[in-house]
């Protein structure tokens, strides 16, 4: 059996890593520079509104039924995206969403074309087993 | 353990009687979801995705909390024998969680959103569920009395009741702009929590099956066990710092990764545990086969494994870069959820439902192959389908992403049947259960 003692040393150290660690990456975020952001923001606050993540992905994380749009911009081009926005397919409905909306779904799909790339064959396998872009 | 508490306050009932009304909810909006995959366009109009995927995901989330819950209530009595220390938290605990899932659902019913993955109603509502859940905090300490000298499950419960308080709340840094302004920054917190408040509910399952395995086999003994510590905090050590195998492919703190990887890697010990113990398991199994509970127990032994092994696995960034974003994820997602806490939850409920060890009817039986025969086709059209999504994910020249999803269709149609079969499988374990119930009831006055 083991002692109280030692059961509350190991979960205090347990705890006071966890803690600190999430303290250092609240400090440290992986991106520093945040200019110019505003207009995709607010993108972002109308994908949440419509639930766009229940069908479609962002680097791979999100829903299964539409395609991962984290490169979309790049891939597609704005109008083409803008004429999904405006119309929906027979099976994504159409939102009859405003111009501006459309705009600024735009605008966050560009940042978030900006902000990397989502590609899983753009990776390199390492003997380790882990990976790089 | 004091069995002295023969008719512990019935409140936690309530919770465990609106939990499964949400399973229920789950699976029909679940299988109206399968629909969606298989029949492109159905109900567009009325009840598109973007509504049943989380009206699904949320009821079956609540399902499991709820029932955690009324569950941890329930035992924490009889193994402290005291009553529950303030009824009237309870009941407020219960209106806060009642009102805001009731809410929730109305929202997602007319498409309002404004949250994201796992919460995606409107942010507000998260606010009396945080209340509730400190009153959840506040009652449970207070039962328990005292942490000294106490087995490895009241460690569990207070784990998973803490850290789903912390993680819930991290989950939701994005409302400040700092965290939110830049994607890669917000994805990284976002998944930290959700990785870790699964976990979290995992010890509050997890606490209550290893209270009802003591409870089963009369020996208290192992609650206390080294071994038993040693897995816990092996399960603690994940909980905290393996988040990161979500995220392997998006362009984060490499030391994240590296942390997550590392961390990961030491479930294998769980592994190992499983298949060193398995003959031994098995000799258990022969012993306690016949009670209902036990065989639900029995049943999520073995999906952990399974889903351990496919873990394991998606957690080396080598496998993970062709598994992420493909149905093997779902399979994973659906195989601890259904496999391992649903298993868990309802032999929870089964143990509560009939008040004495129960040997669980034809019906009871019949229902269990059904739920875990369904739920491993379930599972491995899911893998399949994940495997073919990651072949074209690699291709040089793959075809454009309806053709895909068409060739897919097979896979998603197996899926439907079986998670049908599954979802009646389990109404026939429930409907077994309540039948007892309500024959015990009429006769014994005795209910949860």
């Amino acid at each position: 059996m083991l002692q109280d003692r030692a059961k509350y040393s190991i979960a205090g150290i347990l705890v006071a890593t966890f803690l600190g660690y999430s303290c250092f990456l609240y400090a440290d975020l992986p991106v520093k520079d945040q200019a110019g952001l505003q207009a995709g923001d607010k993108g972002k606050m109308i994908w949440q509104q419509y639930n766009c993540g229940a069908c479609h992905q962002v680097y791979g994380l999100g829903g299964y039924l539409g395609p991962d749009l984290t490169n979309s911009y790049s891939k597609r081009g704005p109008a083409y995206i803008q004429a999904f926005l405006a119309n929906g397919t027979n099976i994504m409905p159409n939102y009859h969403l405003t111009e501006t909306e459309i705009k600024e779904l735009t605008e966050y799909l560009r940042n978030l074309d900006a902000s990397g790339i989502s590609d899983p064959r753009t990776f390199t396998i390492q003997n380790n087993g882990f990976i790089n872009q | 353990m004091d069995s002295s508490i023969s008719k512990p306050a019935p409140y936690p009932a309530y919770f465990i009687r609106f939990g499964l009304v949400l399973l229920a909810f789950g699976m029909v909006f679940g299988i109206i979801g399968g629909l969606q995959y298989v029949l492109p366009g159905f109900l567009k109009g009325i009840l598109s995705f973007e509504k049943t995927r989380p009206l699904h995901v949320s009821a079956v989330l609540f399902w499991i909390i709820l029932t955690a819950t009324g569950g941890i209530f329930t035992y924490v009595q009889e193994h402290s024998g005291r009553k529950i220390h303030s009824v009237l938290l309870l009941k407020i605990q219960f209106f806060l969680f009642g009102i805001s899932i009731v809410l929730i659902m109305a929202c997602y019913f007319a498409g309002m959103f404004g949250g994201r993955e796992y919460w995606e109603y409107p942010p507000y509502l998260s606010i009396p569920i945080v209340l509730g859940w400190l009153l959840f905090l506040v009652n449970f300490l207070r039962t328990v009395g005292s942490l000294k000298k106490q087995p490895v499950y009241i460690w569990m419960w207070l784990t998973g009741i803490i850290f789903f308080l912390f993680t819930f709340a991290e989950s939701y840094l994005w409302v400040l702009p700092y965290f939110r302004k830049n994607i890669i920054n917000d994805m990284t917190i976002q998944w930290k929590s959700y990785g870790s408040m699964v976990g979290s509910w995992n010890q509050l399952i997890y606490g209550s099956s290893a209270y009802l395995m003591c409870k089963i086999s009369g020996d208290q003994r192992t609650a206390f066990s080294k071994k038993a510590f040693a897995l816990y905090f092996i399960g603690l050590f994940n909980l905290m710092f393996n988040w990161g195998h979500h995220i392997y492919t998006l362009p984060t703190h490499v030391y994240v990764r590296q942390i997550s990887y590392a961390v990961s890697m030491t479930e294998l010990l769980l592994l190992g545990r499983i298949i060193w113990e398995w003959k031994q398991s098995l000799t258990t199994a022969q012993k306690f086969l016949h009670l209902s509970s036990y065989r639900l127990m029995l049943a999520a032994d073995v999906w952990i494994f399974l889903n351990l092994l496919l873990a394991i696995g998606m957690s080396v960034p080598a496998i993970n870069v062709y598994t992420h974003g493909t149905h093997v994820t779902v399979a994973h997602a659906m195989g601890t959820t259904i496999g391992i806490n649903t298993m868990l939850l309802l032999a929870i409920v089964s143990d509560l439902l009939a008040q004495k060890q129960s040997q669980g009817g034809r019906n009871s039986k019949n229902g269990f192959w059904v739920a875990n025969i369904s739920l491993l086709v379930f599972w491995l059209s899911l893998i399949i389908a994940g495997i073919l999504k990651a072949r074209w994910q690699m291709s040089n020249n793959p075809l454009p992403f309806s053709s895909m999803i068409q060739q897919l269709r097979p896979f998603f149609m197996v899926f439907l049947v079986s998670g049908t079969t599954l979802a009646a499988g389990i109404l026939m374990i429930l409907f077994s259960l309540f039948k007892k119930n309500i024959h015990v009831t009429s006769n014994q006055d005795i209910q949860i």
